[in-house]
């Protein structure tokens, strides 16, 4: 929460009504939580018992075991996009014009299509041509090829964000294309990209909660079941809401802290490529010009 | 192929319903936005704050779980709703929390000397906000905007897990129905470039037309 840069300091009567407009918008929230606290308690819904019902420990532990499914779907689709990604990459960036457009419908077409979308057709088009794919890895599949293109699309804003200069001082110094790429180029563009990759990393858990459209257990499909079960169905989904906002909150925090390191010390832009909505930030106008 | 052709209209319908929730929803949400992005750069400390909590909320939380909260969680303290109006609320509130950081990034474009010139002239907090500052801040962040109303777009889809009868919801009656899948998900892909692919265009004209040369 940063003070405001927009305009010069308040002079008293500015902060007079700043003082004032404080005191209205702290008395408004405390009435709207207030309102709340009392709808709860009128419906029943803070009672211990129905609190108790999803913090006891065995419903603890079932969505517990929720969320390191959650994660490892997210730790294995992050893994194989960074791969389909990287290929991707490649062959937007390469010479040969048939390799470029195929790498470029690829990636146009994947994240035009919904995610869920994706997601079902993983679990009900596969099948039909004879692989059963548990759900699980259905959404794994579906994960991989969409962030696979978004991250394609990172990876090469990446190394175009690049001054041209590196390249041809590293070519001018006599080193290979191999080398270049190795000593000169992916080492600068990894970080310049850090923090977009962590945000995409964001975005791709939170999509893992659509494996419940699909019967996958998931954390957010076992606090449904979770609540259903014991009658406490607001509590679980809040828990639920709550394990999802700790762990994204850590992960947007570093990128956070990635990307103000990467300024400080770089004075670079940031890259932003646009896949989910989470994919906001805005590229900086040099880097734009030469994505297009 | 057919199946899709046989099926036109159900898929007409499915679509018309995606275009009202995006249209609506949108428009929510770039005032949610306009509004908590004022907030968030305010000299009053507890609205910023205000702003921060909401945006760190809803950024973090999965679309998914705020529909499943919202249509079966809700009901247990009195509040239910239709279907659709459940949708409107969750993705107007969702995309808005992304609208307000978009915005805010906009502001944060704008030369300092822009407000320092209406508080000279005598303009008040919110009259250089609204007059003076939003509209040149609107005007560079054309391309997250429309990024943000084609993701919004796609979003609509996870509608269908409180049965809006909208694209993917029609489309799943569709597989049980005809038993080809493939076919029907190809023409639900379809349906979605056809919103989209357009909007993309659409808002690039837009950015060429009010881009700012400096």
């Amino acid at each position: 929460m940063s003070p405001p840069v927009l305009m010069d300091a308040l002079g008293p009567r500015g902060r007079r009504r700043a003082a004032a407009a404080s005191v209205v918008t702290v008395a408004a929230v405390a009435g709207l939580v207030a309102l709340a606290l009392i709808r709860f308690a009128d419906h029943g819904q803070l009672d211990a018992e129905r609190w108790r019902a999803v913090l006891r420990w065995p419903a603890l532990r079932q969505l517990l075991e929720g969320l390191v499914i959650t994660l490892e779907a997210a730790a294995v689709s992050m893994a194989l996009a960074t791969v389909v990604g990287v290929v991707m990459a490649a062959g937007r960036l390469a010479p040969a014009r048939p390799v470029r457009w195929a790498a470029g419908v690829y990636v146009e077409l994947f994240r035009a299509i919904p995610i869920l979308v994706l997601i079902i057709a993983a679990f009900l088009v596969l099948p039909t041509y004879g692989l059963e794919l548990s759900p699980f890895w259905s959404l794994v599949l579906a994960l991989t090829a969409y962030n696979g293109a978004v991250l394609g699309e990172i990876f090469r804003a990446g190394v175009l964000s690049l001054e041209r200069g590196q390249i041809e001082a590293a070519r001018a110094v006599g080193l290979t294309g191999r080398q270049t790429a190795v000593a000169v180029v992916v080492p600068q563009a990894a970080r310049r990209m850090a923090p977009a990759i962590v945000s995409q990393l964001v975005t791709l858990l939170k999509d893992t909660s659509l494996g419940t459209a699909i019967g996958m257990q998931e954390l957010l499909s076992r606090g449904r079941q979770l609540g259903s079960g014991t009658g406490s169905l607001l509590q679980a989904l809040i828990l639920v809401a709550a394990m999802y906002v700790v762990v994204n909150l850590t992960l947007s925090q570093l990128a956070r802290r990635l990307e103000v390191r990467q300024r400080r010390r770089y004075g670079a832009g940031r890259i932003a490529i646009t896949g989910g909505p989470e994919d906001l930030v805005l590229v900086d106008a040099e880097a734009e010009s030469r994505l297009r | 192929m057919s199946v899709v052709l046989d099926n036109l209209d159900v898929y007409l319908r499915g679509l018309l319903v995606t275009v009202e929730l995006t249209l609506l929803s949108y428009a929510i949400a770039f005032a949610i936005g306009a509004v908590v992005a004022a907030f968030r750069v305010s000299p009053v400390p507890p609205l910023r704050a205000l702003g921060t909590v909401y945006v760190g909320l809803v950024r973090n939380t999965p679309l998914a779980v705020l529909f499943i909260l919202f249509f079966f969680g809700f009901p247990k303290l009195g509040l239910t709703y239709s279907p659709f109006l459940s949708a409107l609320v969750v993705l107007s509130v969702y995309t808005g929390a992304f609208m307000t950081e978009t915005i805010r990034a906009g502001i944060n474009t704008v030369a300092g000397g822009q407000a320092d010139a209406a508080r000279a002239v005598g303009l008040t907090s919110v009259q250089t906000m609204g007059l003076v500052v939003l509209p040149q801040a609107l005007r560079s962040v054309v391309p997250p905007l429309g990024n943000l109303f084609i993701a919004l777009a796609k979003n609509t889809s996870i509608a269908s897990l409180i049965s809006v009868a909208e694209l993917v919801h029609r489309s799943d009656q569709l597989v049980t129905d005809t038993a080809q899948p493939l076919a029907v998900l190809a023409g639900v892909a379809v349906a979605y470039l056809i919103l989209t692919l357009p909007s993309g265009l659409l808002f690039g004209a837009l950015e060429r037309r009010v881009a700012v040369r400096r």
